[in-house]
């Protein structure tokens, strides 16, 4: 009985900020969908859901007017493109798709009451959530590593700010400086990421600042396209960077901001001219703070979904995408978590039609550039089985280490990865 | 109809079809769920505003001959040969006819 009233006054508190969609469609709203978070997920969410079927009544939920997206903020960092050519906008999203962008951040979900709680305090109710909120920081996980820290030894794991911060301290720092990344093991946002970064990097040094040194310092002993990046490395940068596996003591437990040092795990202290600090991450806030990640275990702080669906397994008609959601062995990606999305979109819109829906497929495709005009990549197709997401045998997998016209092959991947870049703006917030 | 009364229908409906999800209750997968992969690279409608290829306006038999091409590594490829491995023989049909009828 509470919970139905609760229910209620949730509706009619939806029903004052949310008239817009619902009243100027002709018909009324097959159903209602919520969507948390305008990313990758969540933006390619809401304008399948529409393209699907324009029935359903799509309320997006993102404080943010503009999206810097992380894919390219490398080369950002690398100096080659501008913040600017990295920003996305929802304006096609809510004039020509028809979804309503509610510009508060998401504050608390109640699965039973079926309910969002926005910053505003107004409320909206749902037939179906989708939530796509990225990731968050564990600050703290490195001690003295907290987000007053991240303003002197940025991440620039969430683009924008950082991405602009990270750029102009290597425009600052003296020829001959150290620039240090400390790299977090699985999982976290974008595996081969960090390594991307420490290859523009180092295009720029070798240009600007070339006798820098750059030393990466991994908690894992092991990397994504891992021979691929290093055999580039060797090729272009020679020995400017060094990295340093687990093995033999790559993981960075402290910082110590105001003498920029890195300490590890056996108690070495690293001094740097730059810090690069991407700390541990977990499912964004909103999904832990609504009990929708699980709270021990190997995967603890990310939220576990049915492989099929990518509905939450700790709540009904909740669905779970992108980087927050535990995909098993999908990357966490911007093209994973887009493909999730429109799997999703397509089992909501047959739920709504009364049709069974289909099996679904996802594919990922990570590309990654060594040097502007040198690419690389890991690509799959993947299907849902009963004990989780597997890659299609046979398929997918790097690209090859020696194609009989190296040169022109990574040539033509880096013109692909501007392309991808591209046509998935068009496909997202197109 | 007002806000409210949709709500409450919409609910209805809602209930009536949520239901347990798993392998054995879903429906073969579709050209159009696998088509909508090939988007993220060639674009909207397969038109590509940058350096991918288009692949809109083709014919549902061009399509399937170039995926088999590409599946069978007698096309030179970066990342297709990768991609069209993981697609059976009858889903690259169902492929090739939704991307033909893309406008
Ligand atoms: C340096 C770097 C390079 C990368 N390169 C690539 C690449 O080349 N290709 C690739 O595919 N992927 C790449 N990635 C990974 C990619 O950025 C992520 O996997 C992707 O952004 C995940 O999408 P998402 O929807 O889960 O989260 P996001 O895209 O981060 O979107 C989350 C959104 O949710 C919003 N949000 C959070 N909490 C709330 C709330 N409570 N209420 C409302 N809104 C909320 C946020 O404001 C944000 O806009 C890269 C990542 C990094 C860091
Ligand atoms: C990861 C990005 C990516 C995805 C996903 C992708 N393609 Fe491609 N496609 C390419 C690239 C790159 C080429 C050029 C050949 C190459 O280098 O592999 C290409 C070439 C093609 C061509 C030949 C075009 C020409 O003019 O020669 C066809 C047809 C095609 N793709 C169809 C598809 C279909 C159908 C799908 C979805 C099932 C798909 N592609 C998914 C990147 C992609």
């Amino acid at each position: 009985m509470a919970m139905k009233r609760r229910t209620f006054v949730g509706a009619i508190a939806a029903a004052a900020i949310l008239p817009a969609v619902a009243v100027r469609a002709q018909a009324p709203a097959k159903a209602r969908v919520v969507v948390i978070g305008g990313g990758f997920g969540g933006t390619t969410a809401a304008k399948f859901l529409r393209l699907e079927d324009p029935g359903i009544a799509v309320t997006l939920v993102e404080p943010k007017a503009e999206f810097h997206t992380c894919p390219a903020s490398n080369y950002v960092i690398g100096g080659f493109r501008k913040l600017a050519d990295i920003v996305q906008d929802y304006s096609a999203l809510a004039g020509r798709h028809g979804v309503r962008h509610v510009r508060e951040a998401a504050v608390a979900i109640d699965p039973a009451s079926k309910t969002v709680r926005l910053s505003g305090g107004q409320t909206l109710a749902y037939d179906k959530l989708v939530l796509s909120p990225g990731v968050d920081m564990r600050w703290g996980d490195i001690e003295g590593y907290d987000e007053a820290a991240s303003a002197t030894m940025p991440h620039a794991w969430h683009a924008g700010p950082q991405t602009a911060l990270l750029r102009r301290q290597l425009e600052a720092m003296p020829d001959g400086g150290v620039v240090a990344l400390s790299i977090p093991g699985l999982p976290y946002r974008c595996p081969p990421g960090p390594y991307e970064r420490i290859s523009l990097i180092a295009h720029y040094l070798k240009m600007a600042k070339p006798r820098s040194k750059i030393l990466a310092l991994d908690g894992k002993d092991a990397f994504s396209k891992q021979a691929l990046f290093q055999d580039g490395w060797a090729e272009l940068y020679k020995d400017m960077i060094e990295w340093v596996p687990l093995g033999q003591d790559g993981k960075i437990v402290e910082v110590v901001p105001g003498e920029m040092t890195l300490v590890s795990e056996f108690g070495q202290r690293h001094k740097a001219a730059v810090a690069n600090v991407i700390p541990p991450q977990f499912a964004g806030n909103i999904a832990r703070e609504s009990g929708l990640a699980d709270k021990a275990g190997q995967f603890e702080g990310w939220c576990p979904i049915d492989p099929f669906t990518f509905e939450s397994t700790l709540a009904k008609d909740v669905y779970v995408i992108g980087d927050a959601a535990n995909g098993g062995v999908m990357p966490k990606s911007g093209f994973s978590a887009s493909s999730e999305a429109k799997a999703v979109a397509r089992h909501i819109a047959s739920l709504v039609a009364g049709r069974t829906p289909d099996l679904p497929v996802y594919i990922n495709t990570c590309y990654s550039l060594v040097a502007p005009d040198y690419g690389i990549s890991v690509a799959d197709v993947f299907r849902p089985t009963k004990d989780g997401i597997v890659a299609t045998p046979g398929a997918g997998g790097l690209s090859p280490r020696h194609p009989p016209d190296a040169a022109a092959f990574r040539h033509h991947e880096a013109e692909y990865a501007y392309g991808w870049y591209a046509s998935m703006s068009q496909d997202i917030w197109g | 109809m007002n806000a409210l009364a949709c709500i409450a229908a919409c609910l209805t409906v809602l209930l009536a079809v949520a239901g347990p999800a798993a392998a054995q209750s879903l429906a073969p997968t579709t050209g159009h769920t696998l088509a909508a992969t090939c988007t993220s690279c060639h674009g909207p409608g397969g038109r590509s505003p940058g350096a991918m290829p288009s692949i809109n306006g083709r014919s549902e038999a061009e399509i399937a001959k170039t995926m088999h091409e590409f599946k069978d590594d007698s096309r030179p490829a970066t990342v297709m040969n990768r991609h069209a491995k993981g697609f059976s023989d009858g889903e690259i049909a169902a492929i090739a006819k939704e991307v033909a009828s893309w406008r």
